[in-house]
C-alpha cells in the first residue's frame, strides 16, 4: 500500500524525522508554515532555495529540510546567508533562527543585514529562552519571567525584534505565531514576495525550558495564551493605549517599505567598474 | 610576458587571489592588512566577483563560507586582533571541509598590541587557535612575488583540500614595495572547484571521501541538497552522536592533509652545500637572514640557511635531514619563541637549536643576526 502524502511533506527529509525536539514544541508549526509558504511560492523550489540556520533548536530545522541545508555557528546565520546569496543572487536564501541565535550573540549580524537590505528572509523562531541550552534568559525574555539564569525573574528589559528590524532597515517586518499558522504561512510567504531583508518574528512556544518554569500550563495553554494576547495590526493600531498591557503584541504586517536589495546595488558597481 | 610593475606585498596578495579564481571576499579593515581588501574593492567587479565590507571579521569569515558553499572562490584578509575573532568559524570550515583562504598579516599583540608593527607572533594561533583537533596548511612569503605565487597556492590549496588555508604574511612583507614581473593565466595552475561524480540517483553522499580522502560536497544550487554543519556528520553529512564516526572524521580530515605532505611542505635552502651551521627562518624575517648569512659568508663562516615556506604543516623531514647534517641550528624569527619549538622537536636533539627571537616592534638588522651565527659557529655546536 502506498503511503498518502500531504502536499508540504516532499519538503522534508522524511528519513531524518522524526525531529528532537520537545513533545508540544512550536518549532515543528514554525517550519511546516515556511514550507508551506515554499509551496505557495511559484519561483520557489528545492533546487532554488538555500536554508541557513544558526545555532539553537530552532537552528535545527534546517536538517529536517529537503533542500541545500547551512546549519551554522551560533549567532552566525546572517553573515553565512549573506555569502551564499551575494555568491550566487539567483538563490532564494531563507533564515532560521532563534531568539538568542538572532538578537543576543547575532544581534549585530542582524542589525547590519537589515541595513544592507539583502534579499534573504530571516525567520525568528522566538520561544522567549535559550531552550537548546535548558532554559537561560534570551534577550527577548520579558522582563519579570522565569529563566535558569534569572531565578528570581528577569531584569532585563526585552527587545522588540520587529521595532529593531525596522529601525536597522529591513523592508518586510511581520509578527506572528503558531496559534495562527495559516497567517504565520502568509506573513512568510510576503516576506519571500519583498526583494529585500524580510523579517518575520514566529513566536512558538516552548512549554519545556520556557513555560513550566513560568506556570504557563501545557502547550495547548500557550497557544490559547497567544490567541488571546495576539491582535492583529489593524485592530492594534485603532486599541487605546489603557488596553495596551504588557501581554498584549501586534501581529500581522507591521511594516513594508521599498528600499533597493544589496545584489541589485552591487550590480552597479560592477557596471561602474568595468566588469562582465 | 606581463609588464614590471612595482607594486606592495599586499597588493600582489590581491592579484594572486584574482589570477587564482578568487571571486568573493568579505573584509573588515585592519592594519596591516587594509591594502588587501582596498584592492580588492577595487579588482573583484572588474572580473564580476563580489566584495563586501561586513559588520566585523566574524561576519566576513561566515560570508565567504556562504560563499565559497554557493560555488565562488572565496579570501579574506586581517591581522591579529580580526584573526583571533576569526577563530570559531576556521574551525569550522576545517570540520565542515569549506575552501577559503585567509590572510593573516600579522602584528605585534597580544592584543591591540602595536597596530602598525612587523611580528610573527601569530605562528602558534594559525595552527591552534580554534578549539577541538584539526589540521593547518600555512604558507608565509618573503617577497612580494612569492606573495602572489602563495596567494595562488592558498587558493588550490584550499580547492584542492577542501580546508582552510591561511596565507601568514607580516607587516614587513605586507607592506614591501618590490619592482615584479607577474606571470600571465598561461603560466598559472589553477586546481578548479571538485564537483560531484555520482547524482543522487546514484547515491551521491557529499562527504564521501574521494581516493585522496577529500569529498566532493556539491556547490549549493545543483539540485544535490547537501545538508552542511559544524557537528560531526557522516559521509551523508548528517550529525550523528557516534564514537566511532566522531573518531573516523577526525582523523581523516588530518590524514587528507597529512598523506599529501609531499605535496604541500616546501623549504628553501641556501648556502647550503657545504655548510656546518645553519640558520632557519621564514617570512620577512628570512630576507634579513639571508643578508646575514651572506655576510658571515663573505667573513669565512660555514653557515647556510633553511627558509620555511610552508609553515603548517610542519617541515619535520627537512629539519631532520639539517640536523643530521650541521652542528648547530639557530631559529630567528620576530616573536619569543614559537617555532624554535617545532625545530627542536623535528631535530630531535640531534644538534643544538639556538634561539634568535626580537619583539620589540622592530625587524632585524643583518647584524643581530650575524652576530647569532658568530656565537652558534664560534661556540662550535657545543651547547
Ligand atoms: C559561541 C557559542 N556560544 C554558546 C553556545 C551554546 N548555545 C547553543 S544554543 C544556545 C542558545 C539557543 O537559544 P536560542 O537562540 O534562543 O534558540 P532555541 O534553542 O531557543 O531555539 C546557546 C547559548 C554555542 N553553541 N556557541
Amino acid at each position: 500500500m502506498s503511503e498518502i502524502l500531504r502536499s508540504y511533506e516532499k519538503y522534508f527529509r522524511r528519513n531524518r524525522l522524526p525531529h528532537l525536539w520537545c513533545p508540544g514544541c512550536g518549532n515543528g508549526i514554525a517550519m511546516k508554515a515556511i514550507v508551506q509558504a515554499i509551496e505557495k511560492n511559484p519561483e520557489f523550489n528545492q533546487d532554488n532555495t538555500v536554508i541557513v540556520s544558526g545555532i539553537g533548536c530552532s537552528s535545527r530545522a534546517s536538517g529536517y529540510m529537503d533542500f541545500d541545508t547551512l546549519h551554522t555557528a551560533h549567532g552566525r546565520a546572517i553573515p553565512f546567508a549573506t555569502g551564499v546569496k551575494l555568491a550566487n543572487p539567483k538563490l532564494n536564501v531563507i533564515v532560521i533562527t532563534g531568539d538568542g541565535d538572532c538578537t543576543a550573540i547575532g544581534g549585530n549580524h542582524f542589525i547590519h543585514g537589515c541595513r544592507r537590505n539583502i534579499d534573504l528572509t530571516v525567520v525568528l523562531f522566538n520561544n522567549n529562552i535559550y531552550g537548546m541550552t535548558g532554559g537561560q534568559a534570551s534577550p527577548m525574555t520579558p522582563t519579570g519571567k522565569k529563566a535558569t539564569t534569572a531565578p528570581y525573574g528577569s531584569v532585563d528589559r526585552t527587545f522588540d525584534a520587529c521595532s529593531l528590524a525596522q529601525a536597522a532597515g529591513a523592508t518586510y517586518v511581520a509578527r506572528s505565531t503558531a496559534f495562527h499558522v495559516n497567517h504565520l504561512t502568509d506573513m512568510i510567504a510576503g516576506g519571500f514576495n519583498n526583494k529585500g531583508f524580510s523579517f518575520i518574528e514566529a513566536l512558538v512556544q516552548c512549554p519545556t525550558a520556557y513555560g513550566r518554569r513560568n506556570k504557563m500550563g501545557a502547550p495547548a495553554e500557550m497557544l490559547k495564551w497567544m490567541r488571546d494576547n495576539a491582535v492583529m495590526k489593524a485592530a492594534w493600531d485603532k486599541l487605546p493605549d489603557e488596553k495596551k498591557t504588557p501581554e498584549k503584541f501586534p501581529i500581522g504586517l507591521l511594516y513594508e517599505t521599498n528600499a533597493v536589495d544589496y545584489d541589485t546595488a552591487y550590480e552597479s558597481v560592477i557596471e561602474l567598474a568595468g566588469g562582465k | 610576458m606581463a609588464d614590471r610593475r612595482l607594486m606592495q606585498g599586499n597588493e600582489a596578495c590581491a592579484e594572486g587571489a584574482i589570477a587564482a579564481g578568487v571571486r568573493f571576499f568579505a573584509g573588515y579593515p585592519i592594519t596591516p592588512s587594509t591594502e588587501i581588501a582596498e584592492s580588492m574593492a577595487k579588482l573583484l567587479p572588474k572580473y564580476g566577483g563580489t566584495f563586501v565590507q561586513m559588520e566585523d571579521e566574524i561576519a566576513s569569515m561566515g560570508a565567504i563560507l556562504g560563499a565559497s558553499l554557493a560555488g565562488a572562490k572565496v579570501m579574506d584578509a586581517t591581522s591579529g586582533p580580526g584573526f583571533s575573532l576569526k577563530q570559531e568559524l576556521i574551525g569550522y570550515a576545517a570540520v565542515a571541509e569549506i575552501p577559503c583562504v585567509l590572510v593573516n598579516v600579522q602584528r605585534v599583540g597580544p592584543s591591540t598590541g602595536q597596530p602598525t608593527a612587523p611580528s610573527q607572533g601569530d605562528v602558534m594561533q594559525v595552527r591552534w587557535g580554534t578549539h577541538g583537533d584539526h589540521p593547518m596548511i600555512a604558507l608565509s612569503p618573503w617577497s612580494v612575488r612569492e606573495t602572489f605565487d602563495l596567494t595562488v597556492m592558498a587558493v588550490n590549496y584550499a580547492e584542492r583540500f577542501r580546508t582552510p588555508v591561511i596565507l601568514l604574511m607580516d607587516e614587513i612583507v605586507g607592506h614591501l614595495r618590490e619592482n615584479v614581473t607577474l606571470p600571465t593565466a598561461e603560466e598559472i595552475a589553477i586546481y578548479p572547484r571538485r564537483k560531484p561524480t555520482k547524482t543522487r540517483a546514484e547515491g551521491y553522499e557529499p562527504f564521501a571521501p574521494e581516493a585522496d580522502l577529500v569529498p566532493n560536497v556539491a556547490d549549493f544550487g545543483n539540485g544535490y541538497h547537501v545538508h552542511v554543519t559544524g557537528l560531526i556528520h557522516d559521509e551523508t553529512g548528517f550529525p550523528v552522536g557516534s564514537p566511532k564516526v566522531t573518531q573516523e572524521s577526525i582523523h581523516r580530515l588530518h590524514q587528507k592533509i597529512n598523506r599529501a605532505g609531499n605535496e604541500i611542505i616546501h623549504t628553501e635552502e641556501y648556502f647550503m652545500e657545504d655548510a656546518d651551521f645553519a640558520v632557519v627562518s621564514f617570512g620577512g624575517t628570512a630576507r634579513t637572514v639571508y643578508e646575514a648569512v651572506s655576510e658571515a659568508r663573505e667573513l669565512g663562516y660555514k653557515v647556510g640557511m633553511l627558509r620555511l615556506v610552508t609553515i603548517w604543516p610542519f617541515a619535520d623531514e627537512a629539519i631532520a635531514r639539517l640536523a643530521a647534517k650541521v652542528k648547530a641550528i639557530t631559529v630567528a624569527e620576530l616573536n619569543y619563541g614559537q617555532i624554535i619549538n617545532e625545530v627542536q622537536r623535528a631535530a630531535g636533539g640531534v644538534c643544538p637549536v639556538e634561539f634568535c627571537g626580537k619583539y620589540d616592534m622592530r625587524t632585524f638588522e643583518p647584524p643581530e643576526i650575524l652576530d647569532a651565527i658568530k656565537k652558534m659557529c664560534e661556540g662550535g655546536g657545543a651547547n
